[in-house]
């Protein structure tokens, strides 16, 4: 994904590493690459690529990342504003 | 798919035509099983960061299917792409077999059951390619359809309201000159944005949709519109730049980068500018004939 950055300071992407175990089963289902493990401690490379997909908070098995996951689509973002503002579904989400 | 036997590698994947046909016409003669998880239509990716492609489901599948009697061995493969809804532990727990993440495209998939179930970096990275972004112009054109046709036809009708109350001559005159606008626009935010993504400046979608409709506003003032009074430039300018700036914004939801707390931030900036800027169109090309 060279080429590509969105914008920087945003992720809400946090690791407790007190928690972590050191499984690695984050740095396998990221998608940016952005975890890796230097002798069995979890470094988080670049943050800023972090697309709060939520991918390695669901597959952590001991729940030291958290992170609010959600699709970045401005169409759902949308109809998630108008539908709470109106109290009911006006919008349905695109896919 | 070939002839799997009960050691074959079992491979799941969503109800998704797309995937499936990807999945299937990629594997070459490899024997395996397909395990299709009912995600309803929709792609893994997105079936998973919804959750309709979750642990659950797949133990469903692995039930439904009585998985336990086909094969000897105990191992799902998952698309790598299905991790934001799939718990690994959860499948384990759920029915007994342990999940282990493929590579994220399926064209990838032969090579990673021949290296041994290991993917190389390359395999577990999303892209975004140039033909990849193009692919998705007609998706975007298609998404914005009928909701942009029938603001059209509205905005041609408007056109004609005058001195004269209503003129059909102005209608079709005016009204052309709006489409061309939306269409400046349509190209600006659906087309250009798309394939020139990575060197639009800007990080922010909407801002790269405005810089996309500069040069097509200014181009279409200098070209169709240059008969125009100062009012009617400036609607259309605007009108160019508020849908190519909306358009763009929304492909966010196409791309394999953006965030959800990202997507909110600059929909808080440019939602607001693009409303104005269509207002302000609209009140521009209402008022033209009066003045």
């Amino acid at each position: 994904m060279r080429g590509y950055r969105y914008i920087d300071g945003l992720a809400t992407l946090q690791v407790d590493c007190e928690r972590c175990v050191g499984c690695g089963a984050c740095v396998v289902v990221c998608p940016h690459r952005i975890f890796s493990l230097e002798a069995g401690r979890l470094e988080i490379n670049d943050p800023d690529l972090c697309m709060e997909c939520g991918a390695c908070a669901r597959n952590c098995p001991v729940q030291a990342i958290t992170v609010d996951a959600g699709v970045g689509c401005a169409a759902a973002v949308l109809s998630a504003w108008v539908n709470r503002f109106f109290g009911r579904k006006v919008l349905s989400d695109c896919c | 798919m070939g002839s799997p036997g009960p050691q074959s590698p079992v491979l799941v994947t969503a109800n998704y035509k797309l995937s499936f046909d990807a999945l299937r016409h990629r594997l070459g003669r490899v024997d395996a099983w397909l395990l299709v998880v009912d995600t309803r239509g929709i792609n893994v990716w997105c079936a998973a960061g919804k959750s309709t492609f979750s642990a659950e489901e797949v133990c469903e599948c692995v039930r439904r299917f009585r998985l336990g009697e086909l094969v000897s061995h105990r191992q799902l493969i998952l698309p790598q792409l299905a991790a934001p809804g799939v718990a690994a532990q959860a499948v384990r727990k759920g029915c007994g077999f342990s999940a282990l993440f493929g590579p994220v495209r399926a064209a990838d998939v032969a090579t990673y059951l021949a290296n041994g179930q290991r993917c190389n970096e390359a395999m577990r990275t999303v892209t975004f390619s140039l033909a990849e972004r193009a692919v998705l112009i007609p998706v975007e054109l298609f998404l914005v359809g009928r909701s942009l046709l029938i603001a059209l036809a509205v905005a041609v009708l408007l056109s004609g309201l005058g001195p004269m109350v209503f003129s059909p001559t102005a209608a079709l005159e005016r009204g052309l000159m709006l489409l061309a606008g939306a269409g400046f626009g349509l190209l600006g935010g659906a087309v250009l944005t798309p394939l020139l993504l990575p060197w639009l400046p800007g990080r922010q979608f909407w801002l790269k949709g405005v810089v996309a409709a500069l040069p097509l506003a200014i181009f279409g003032l200098l070209g169709p519109g240059r008969n125009l009074g100062a009012a009617e430039q400036a609607a259309l300018a605007l009108w160019t730049i508020a849908l190519s700036s909306y358009l763009a914004m929304n492909f966010t939801g196409s791309t394999p980068f953006t965030s959800l707390s990202g997507v909110e931030y600059e929909m808080r900036r440019g939602l607001p500018v693009q409303l104005g800027a269509a207002g302000l169109a609209l009140i521009l090309w209402l008022a033209a004939p009066f003045c």
